[in-house]
């Protein structure tokens, strides 16, 4: 075992990549610092656009499944199945079949993100108590309204939470998009003969600290649409890092 | 037939390449889940006994867990080396989380007046956790343990980054051939779907209760 402080100089030495950059490997090429900047956006936009494609297929069709009491088994077993499916067994098979590119490798980290969201949003739904459901349909209330005015904000903090361990996977998995050609953070994980060892450990610190932020992120906001009424009835609240990250409601 | 084509002939001949690697994968997810497993054990009765351990011990694993596995492998390389050391530190650091929550889950469960008249009939705390809760657990417990084995076959195909091999390493060296992919891509799913109905056989072989009810 060697002793801890023997990796200082190795860290010392990626914080130098991510902050500062220097020449490649290959000589002629400046890497790291400055040039980080292009991958990490790409890297957000593709995450960003895949998790909203996602959502705005999953999370309807969670509500109606879920309102309709249709295909459960479907809906409930989706997120194992996909779970079956490494990330890096699907990219190979949609690169060799597909192609590269930012739509080929955007459409896989779409697949990735449906399971968790369409079984969250239809747990949710179905979680909802019937009597409230009844009273909305008593007062008057038609399907589509009890959709989206009782079972959609009711099941949202659930929704959510669909979404954010989606969102965790997909910023992960984003990170071997350089594989379909797509440079995201990964580049310099992949590539350590043109980033060098120091690279690809800070973009590593760099991928660890992103995914964390996100994830704490978005355990706030999932605090934050949490209906009113369902705050007052939440047996536990407490505070700090492990409390916001425990809150994470395991769906399956 | 094209270059790089769906060709069966190819995997036919080629099929001895695929044989290491996969036992590679097969050692590293279950070596990683059983060590996982025990570790998760531990650190699930401690939660049970001290309460207030619980939150900071599960939001641990969720932190590790959340770690991006491609970062995670790199992670380690300064302090434990190329190697399937790493890799394997690392999956088991993954599985924790799933084995732990199904754990503390399933201790949970258990009807506090079950355990009332266990204690009333003599039953140290000891014998409390074995004979009684254990058993009750099970069902969530192998719940855990089901998902952590197929993630951590997803997860072992990132491990050729931290230089521990397996199937991973066979997609990744040659990513657009399309009998390759299809070939290493469709053991690791074969290999995750027989973990997962092996321990599915191993939990209806050990709470034959369950069963009783349906019934």
């Amino acid at each position: 075992m060697i002793l801890p402080l023997a990796v200082v100089p190795e860290f010392v030495d990626a914080f130098r990549y991510v902050f500062v950059g220097g020449e490649s490997v290959t000589g002629g090429l400046q890497v790291g610092g400055p040039a980080l900047i292009p991958y990490l956006v790409n890297h957000l936009v593709l995450s960003f656009v895949s998790v909203a494609v996602a959502v705005l297929i999953a999370v309807p069709l969670g509500l109606y499944l879920g309102h309709t009491r249709r295909a459960e088994f479907l809906a409930v077993n989706i997120t194992n199945a996909g779970r079956a499916i490494p990330p890096l067994a699907l990219i190979g098979f949609f690169i060799a079949y597909i192609g590269v590119g930012f739509d080929a490798f955007g459409l896989v980290l779409v697949l990735l993100a449906i399971p968790p969201i369409l079984t969250s949003t239809y747990v949710a739904t179905t979680q909802i108590e019937p009597d409230t459901v009844d009273a909305a349909r008593g007062m008057g209330l038609t399907e589509g309204q009890i959709l989206r005015r009782v079972e959609f904000p009711l099941g949202l903090p659930t929704t959510f939470s669909g979404i954010r361990i989606a969102t965790v996977a997909v910023v992960a998995t984003a990170t071997i998009a350089p594989f379909a050609s797509v440079d995201t953070l990964g580049v310099p994980i992949l590539s350590p003969n043109v980033h060098g060892p120091a690279g690809q450990l800070g973009a590593a610190v760099l991928v660890a600290i992103l995914t964390l932020v996100i994830s704490a992120g978005l355990g706030a906001v999932q605090q934050a649409i949490t209906p009113r009424g369902l705050k007052t009835v939440a047996p536990e609240r407490r505070r700090g890092l492990f409390a916001t990250l425990r809150r994470r409601t395991q769906t399956t | 037939m094209a270059e790089n084509g769906f060709c069966p002939e190819w995997i036919v001949q080629n099929w001895d390449r695929y044989v290491d690697p996969f036992f590679q994968h097969v050692l590293l997810t279950v070596v990683s889940v059983v060590i996982g497993f025990a570790i998760a054990a531990v650190m699930a009765v401690v939660a049970h006994r001290r309460r207030r351990l619980n939150g900071p011990l599960v939001g641990l694993t969720e932190v590790l867990y959340t770690i991006p596995s491609p970062a995670a492998f790199l992670l380690l390389l300064p302090f434990t080396g190329f190697g399937t050391v790493s890799a394997l530190i690392a999956l088991t650091a993954y599985s924790l989380n799933a084995m732990l929550r199904s754990m503390v889950t399933g201790l949970a469960g258990v009807p506090e007046d079950i355990k009332d008249s266990a204690r009333g009939m003599g039953l140290t705390e000891r014998q409390l956790l074995w004979k009684v809760e254990l058993p009750l657990a099970l069902p969530e417990i192998f719940a855990g343990l089901r998902i952590a084995s197929v993630t951590t076959v997803g997860l072992a195909t990132l491990a050729f980054l931290a230089g521990a091999g397996g199937l991973g390493e066979s997609i990744e060296s040659q990513i657009s051939f399309k009998s390759n992919v299809v070939v290493a891509g469709g053991l690791c799913v074969l290999l995750a779907v027989a973990l997962d109905s092996l321990i599915r056989t191993l939990q209806k072989a050990s709470t034959p209760w369950t069963r009783a009810r349906l019934t």
